[in-house]
């Protein structure tokens, strides 16, 4: 464990190449970054999120097809989102695990599952509320619908396994194996509603085109997506840390933090 | 502002279990996840702190 490379005066090779971004990527530099971190992202999430569900609470118009039961899209889209981009990070933190052998990678991974699982419920909790006012039924074995559930179980057995594995080593890297074999239902839920034929209605944006939403509806939306993000960032730094202490609690560097001389 | 009144808002045009159904619970499990962060972070903080004193007791010879 070198503790010089803290040290800007003889980060030198770090220098060159940039910032020195890789001297965060050990568990003791990232431990009190994380604990500055995520008190300011948890600020800015809940100012976003309230900012967002406000506006399209209280400000967006009532939509002519579904009338006010659409407002559940300013929570469901945003969560739906979550739960993709999560499960991305986390078969990516898996990937650099698996290739740099960084133990800070694996910690990340692990702390990503729980708040991916929870966006994967939330949205499949809130499709379901969505669902029986406007198609009739809380559930439908649609592919859009099926591929969420697929997903929620994939976190599901990724928690499981870390679990089931005593070894922390090796439940990393059946975990980062997991993570990387089910990153291909990302894609499928994506485009499942141009693939097959789907009671679940398609995408309102997307890269090509025009949206076909009100503006103030994209906006809050997109407000709330924002907040999420930053909510799901502030959890899973707070996890990390959580998990970085856990693991490495008999390191000298634990034993010398300042929330713990008392 | 769409709403006329407080009442509309709450009632949201009949959909009011579904809308408030779906933000509530949102809203209650990031709640949930950030307390729990928070009571986890605290539970290991407080067993390091213990195995430490353990330790210096050890060094020193027993309890002070």
């Amino acid at each position: 464990m070198t503790v010089t490379s803290l040290n800007p005066a003889t980060a030198g090779p770090a220098r060159v190449t940039g910032i020195g971004w890789w001297r965060f990527a050990s568990p003791q530099a990232f431990y009190p970054l994380g604990g500055k971190l995520v008190p300011a992202l948890f600020a800015v999430a809940m100012v976003l999120l309230a900012l967002g569900l406000a506006i399209g609470l209280l400000v967006a118009p009532t939509d002519h097809q579904q009338g006010e039961a659409y407002r559940i899209i300013f929570v469901h889209v945003p969560a739906a989102w979550m739960a993709m981009v999560i499960y991305l990070a986390m078969a990516f933190w898996g990937a650099v695990g698996l290739v740099l052998n960084t133990r800070l990678s694996f910690m990340a991974m692990q702390a990503l599952a729980p708040t991916g699982a929870l966006f994967a419920f939330l949205c499949l909790w809130t499709g379901a509320l969505w669902g029986k006012p406007t198609w009739g039924a809380w559930w439908v074995w649609d592919a859009r619908l099926t591929s969420v559930l697929i997903l929620l179980f994939l976190y599901i057995s990724f928690i499981a396994l870390q679990s089931a594995i005593d070894d922390p080593r090796r439940a990393d890297r059946a975990g980062a194996v997991l993570a990387l074999v089910g990153v291909i239902n990302v894609p499928v839920i994506f485009f499942s509603v141009q693939w097959w034929n789907t009671l679940h209605q398609g995408s309102s944006i997307g890269l090509r085109g025009a949206p076909t939403m009100a503006p103030t509806m994209l906006l809050g939306m997109l407000v709330s997506a924002l907040g999420l993000w930053a909510y799901a960032i502030a959890a899973v730094l707070r996890r990390l840390r959580c998990i970085v202490l856990e693991r490495e609690r008999h390191a000298d560097w634990v034993a010398q933090l300042p929330e713990l001389r008392s | 502002m769409n709403w006329s009144s407080w009442n509309d808002f709450i009632a949201m045009g009949g959909y009011a279990r579904y809308v408030w159904g779906s933000v509530g619970v949102v809203l209650a499990c990031l709640a949930g996840e950030w307390i729990a962060l928070g009571q986890r972070h605290r539970a290991i903080l407080g067993q390091v702190r213990l195995a430490r004193q353990a330790e210096s007791e050890d060094a020193q010879g027993g309890p002070p």
